[in-house]
């Protein structure tokens, strides 16, 4: 057990009937990142909130850490949200409140932290994160890429034990895809767990430990960038690999 | 045009690149406004000013001459606008005004507490509290559905026709509990509209960073849906103050009770002209008030979406 961090096995979901993860298996060791690819569809963002508990599984089992069951009917969900973090494509910032209010909301309200100990983690973590002078502004005054690295670092601050990526880039302007990635290469390099979804199979390549194919509702192949980039096994992930390449 | 800065180099159009790349060198001004073009500007603003003036004015002597030419007018002028009679009734008016202020100013808070508190109550999921979401909802299809000037006859006149013990018989007290009940309903589908306007995304971040359900409504959820809804309360508070006047069926002296005695002693109806001035005087600044800051909720939000 000690070698996994995030252990899914057997996991479907429908929706209306219609089946997007079928008995799907994937286990994330401490530490490793590990990048979700796939064509729309496939259900990389539907696996990544059962993983958050923002879903609800039909059957199977997702287990973090080989003692807490987020499936479990009577698991306390915000225990589970607690020690997994989550970054959307849309950030999701609270606009309402300044860059610093974003950030220590949740360790205060859940935590308990007090509001200096609070203000003193999130501004060592906005400093890391090159954005110390953003922190009182507002978010609707903030670029998309200075926007998503709030969200990453937000989340950031609750210290989850595994961090989930759902297309952070997405959203972003060609030109501010690149500081939201090099975020994500230092969190890997600080030892995050990290589980992402993305459509840039530059970055999988060069971030990832490991790059599972999504397809029909399981993980179809998977393994290093090197493998499943260079020599994929499956003639369906050499199909989307070339089409999304072109 | 001396009022504004002397360009520190020239400008044209052949160097205008060098002029917007020199804006971070030292000594260079932060902004430039061209005088010439500054001041072609303002010209045509203030002459825009004045002919708008005198097509104003113009139009309304046009009008006001017509007016006073029509056979009619005289009688008119002696029965709605007569000088004496206004100077005697106003103060009197002003007077019975201050009872329209003071059941404004209870009800108001009471009704925005009511809405408030329906509208979360009408949300509420957990089985347990079931009873509280079933009365709420009832609550508002009730006294939405029902026109305000029937509660207050309903409350009004039939509460106290009861005699019940204890219960205050004050016509004031049941005419203010009914513009409460009433309004309390409607603002209170104003917030539930609000906090629907707050996009679900808002409520899933919130849950993924750990808030419970709770934490969620009232950090995030609330604060966002209560900004989103102040012009439309506004509205319903212009609404109100209008509103205090249905409490004169009860027969408190209200400013439009006092109006209807002056007028029905007099046969001269100047008393409801004072008291319709008193009521416009208060709902235009409330209602200029409202549309700036319509504008400038709008004029954040765009900025937001260009962001
Ligand atoms: N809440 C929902 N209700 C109904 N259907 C849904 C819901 N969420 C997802 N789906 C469906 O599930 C399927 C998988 O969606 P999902 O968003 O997980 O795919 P994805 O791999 O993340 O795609 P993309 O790359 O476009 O983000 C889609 O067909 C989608 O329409
Ligand atoms: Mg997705």
């Amino acid at each position: 057990m000690t070698n996994t961090l995030l252990e899914i096995s057997g996991v479907w979901k429908a929706f209306e009937g219609h089946s997007v993860l079928r008995g799907l298996d994937l286990r994330v060791a401490p530490h490793e990142a590990v990048v979700l690819i796939g064509a729309s569809g496939s259900g990389k963002s539907t696996l990544l909130r059962c993983v958050n508990g923002l879903e609800t599984v039909d059957a199977g089992l997702i287990l973090l850490d080989g003692d807490l069951d987020v499936t479990d009917f009577y698991t306390d969900m915000d225990a589970v949200r607690r020690r997994i973090g989550i970054v959307f494509q849309s950030y999701n910032l609270f606009p309402h409140m300044s860059v610093l209010d974003n950030v220590t909301l949740s360790p205060c309200k859940v935590l308990k932290r007090s509001v200096s100990d609070s203000r003193d983690q999130a501004m060592a973590l906005l400093q890391r994160f090159g954005l110390a002078a953003k922190a009182d502004e507002y978010p609707d005054r903030l670029s998309g890429g200075q926007a998503q690295r709030v969200a990453i670092v937000r989340a950031l601050a609750m210290e989850p034990e595994l961090m989930l990526f759902d297309e952070i880039t997405s959203a972003l302007d060609p030109l501010l895809v690149g500081e939201v990635l090099d975020t994500v290469r230092e969190l890997k390099m600080g030892g995050l767990t990290l589980l992402m979804a993305t459509h840039e199979m530059g970055f999988a390549r060069e971030v990832a430990d490991r790059v599972c194919f999504l397809d029909a509702g399981v993980v179809l192949e998977q393994g290093t960038p090197e493998e499943v980039f260079g020599s994929p096994r499956e003639a369906k992930t050499g199909e989307f690999l070339s089409r999304m390449l072109k | 045009m001396s009022g504004w800065p002397a360009p520190r180099r020239r400008t044209s159009l052949s160097n205008h690149h060098t002029v917007s790349a020199s804006t971070t060198a030292p000594g260079a001004p932060e902004v430039y406004f061209d005088p010439v073009r500054q001041a072609q500007r303002r010209k045509r603003a203030r002459r825009d000013a004045l002919v708008g003036m005198a097509s104003l004015l113009g139009f309304v002597a046009v009008v006001g001459f017509a007016i006073s030419r029509t056979s009619g007018w005289p009688l008119v002028q002696e029965t709605f606008f007569n000088g004496t009679e206004f100077l005697a009734t106003f103060p009197g008016l002003l007077d019975a005004f201050l009872l329209n202020v003071r059941i404004f100013l209870i009800a108001e808070p009471l009704i925005l507490l009511i809405g408030l508190l329906v509208a979360l109550s009408r949300d509420l999921r957990s089985p347990l509290l079931l009873p509280l979401r079933v009365l709420a909802t009832l609550y508002v299809d009730i006294f939405r559905g029902l026109p305000t000037i029937l509660v207050i006859f309903l409350l009004g006149f039939g509460v106290p026709a009861l005699q019940l013990q204890g219960v205050p018989n004050n016509a004031v007290f049941w005419g203010t509990t009914a513009l409460v009940l009433s309004y309390g309903a409607y603002v209170a589908e104003v917030f539930r509209a609000g906090i629907g306007s707050v996009h679900t995304s808002q409520r899933m971040a919130a849950r993924s960073l750990g808030l419970t359900s709770l934490q969620t409504s009232r950090y995030v959820v609330l604060p966002q849906a209560v900004r989103n809804v102040v012009p439309p309360l506004l509205n319903d508070f212009i609404s109100l103050q209008k509103d205090t006047a249905l409490v004169s069926v009860l027969g408190p002296i209200e400013v439009l009770r006092q109006a209807q005695i002056d007028a029905s002693s007099t046969f001269n109806y100047t008393a409801y002209v004072g008291a319709a001035l008193i009521f416009i005087a208060l709902t235009i600044p409330m209602t200029r008030f409202a549309d700036w800051v319509q504008a400038r909720m709008r004029k954040r939000r765009t900025m937001a979406g260009t962001a």
